[in-house]
């Protein structure tokens, strides 16, 4: 599949800034004085909305994007939308009573923060459904970006508020924890997605036309002489080339580096918000694992050009 | 709304004789020539050009079936639109623009509606829909709509495009929600089929398979059996070793 990078932008950033939404939700930071919090809240949302926007810039008609509030009970799509704006709306009101001290805001911080997660959920979604794309269709799709969600949203709160510890854990270590957490998911997403391919679910261009029971089926004459919709979109190779290069980039700078950056911040008893190093590191290796998501996945429209 | 129908009324759709079709492309030229002519039409960019790329709803790829015994033989394969009863494309669609007809199974896209988010492509097995490069919408096939129905023109012309113009018969259009229809008698008697059954998206369109070709090499003049001088020349050589 043709990696965008409006979309690689959006589902990295979004998932940051919903999972961020979801631990200052859940009171990571809870020991930062009101204005920290505040701010902190802020760039959250200003990240997840970031996103939310990025994601704008792959439509065709971005000045229509507000018509996807209204299919939500059938599209995934629709209701990561409507669900974006409603954790966004929750957040926002507990941010503001937060601040101004009022006891109300634990009910919206709560609320926020399951709509935050369910927001993520909804946008993994938006891929696993697609039973076109095997790589895609799986739980562990799902696992997958919420790992990465909860982990990099975990070290922005806490990289933002400075918290110290969260219900007695040390931020710096559970940002530690979840990193590796997120990482095993991961692994397990991608040993997995070599067994659960196309041809082991047992479709190829044979059954793909119909006409794999008289023998080998291949492709003898392209429908169209040039590139089309369809072949950039949906039969993308060029990122598939460097993959195995890539994977390594993706774990040494979001895995190894970003882990040795938490690890360094934990040991030497500095400020969890040095955590933003590895934060930074964390989103740099998820935008390349994201590109590979995309790059790696085939879809069984590229049945019918081989 | 993206909610697709219980029901639909009748089941208009498409049977392709792959036996029959010769793989001219008329049917891929006539299609873009009307849909063209309409008031959406689907564009090409560079047509002219060393990279020429563009919307069609009907596409033909070639292939070859190597048997296990016996010479490979090549089967035309037109493509577009199978107006599937469970149509992923339709589900996926955030705004509505995409839609399913009750009233004859048709799948639609409301242009005016469509973001351009692609979604609906992605969730179809098939490669049906295309976006159009210059209007940034998606198109798809419309089983002609604006011809089917059409009463200024005369009947032999209300079947779409495609059909209309297939030199070879290849194309048949019907409805088979009508077990007596021709389409519905077609699929029945040739084992017309369903593409990606695995993906369950129940397509409308059927498929009919080449038939069976005699078997090419049995009927090979054998030269063992030569006789009279041919056959002296060809024991004259054995002994030469």
């Amino acid at each position: 599949m043709h990696p965008a990078v409006s979309v690689i932008i959006f589902t990295v950033l979004s998932g940051a800034g919903f999972g961020a939404i979801f631990w200052l939700g859940i009171g990571v930071g809870g020991d930062a004085t009101p204005l920290v919090r505040f701010l902190a809240a802020v760039v959250a949302a200003g990240i997840s909305v970031a996103g939310l926007v990025s994601s704008t810039f792959h439509l065709g008609h971005p000045e229509r994007a507000w018509r996807a509030f209204s299919q939500w009970r059938t599209s995934w799509l629709s209701r990561e939308g409507v669900l974006a704006v409603a954790t966004l709306a929750a957040f926002g009101a507990t941010a503001l009573l937060d601040f101004t001290g009022s006891s109300a805001g634990r009910w919206a911080a709560g609320l926020a923060a399951v709509l935050a997660i369910t927001t993520v959920y909804s946008t993994a979604m938006i891929y696993a459904q697609l039973k076109t794309v095997p790589l895609w269709n799986r739980w562990l799709t799902a696992a997958s970006f919420l790992g990465f969600a909860l982990s990099s949203g975990f070290t922005l709160a806490a990289a933002l508020t400075g918290a110290g510890t969260f219900h007695g854990i040390s931020a710096t270590a559970a940002c530690l924890f979840l990193l590796c957490a997120a990482w095993v998911i991961k692994l397990w997403w991608t040993v997995d997605g070599k067994r659960d391919t196309l041809s082991s679910r047992g479709i190829s261009t044979g059954n793909a036309t119909g006409l794999g029971g008289q023998g080998t089926v291949r492709l003898f004459e392209g429908p169209h002489s040039g590139e089309n919709y369809l072949t950039r979109e949906m039969v993308h190779k060029i990122g598939r080339k460097h993959a195995g290069k890539l994977r390594l980039i993706a774990v040494v700078t979001g895995l190894l580096a970003a882990g040795f950056a938490a690890a360094v911040v934990h040991l030497s008893g500095l400020s969890s918000r040095w955590l933003a190093v590895s934060l930074i590191l964390q989103l740099a290796g998820l935008f390349v694992e994201r590109w590979l998501f995309f790059a790696e996945a085939k879809h069984t429209v590229s049945l019918y050009y081989e | 709304m993206t909610s697709l129908p219980q029901h639909t009324e009748r089941k208009l759709g498409l049977v392709i004789d792959l036996d029959v079709c010769v793989g001219c492309h008329a049917c891929v030229v006539n299609c873009k020539e009307w849909n063209t002519g309409g008031g959406s039409p689907l564009a090409d960019v560079d047509a002219y050009g060393t990279e020429p790329s563009g919307a069609w709803l009907n596409r033909i790829h070639t292939f070859e079936i190597s048997p296990h015994n016996g010479p490979a033989q090549i089967v035309h394969f037109p493509k577009s639109c199978l107006h599937c009863e469970d149509a992923p494309c339709v589900t996926v669609c955030p705004t509505g623009a995409s839609y399913k007809r009750s009233k004859d199974g048709i799948v639609l896209v409301d242009e005016s509606l469509c973001i351009g988010c692609g979604l609906c492509a992605w969730a179809c097995p098939y490669g049906a829909r295309e976006m159009d490069p210059v209007e940034k919408v998606m198109k798809k096939c419309t089983l002609c709509v604006d011809r089917i129905y059409n009463e200024n023109l005369v009947a032999e012309d209300r079947v779409p495009a495609c059909v209309r113009t297939c030199p070879a018969n290849a194309r048949h259009f019907g409805d088979f929600a009508d077990p007596h229809s021709d389409v519905s008698r077609m699929t029945r008697e040739r084992g017309g089929y369903d593409l990606l059954p695995e993906m369950g998206t129940k397509p409308v369109n059927k498929y009919l398979p080449p038939r069976a070709k005699a078997k090419a090499n049995e009927s090979l003049p054998q030269t063992a059996q030569a006789t009279g001088f041919l056959s002296w020349l060809d024991r004259a050589l054995e002994r030469l070793g």
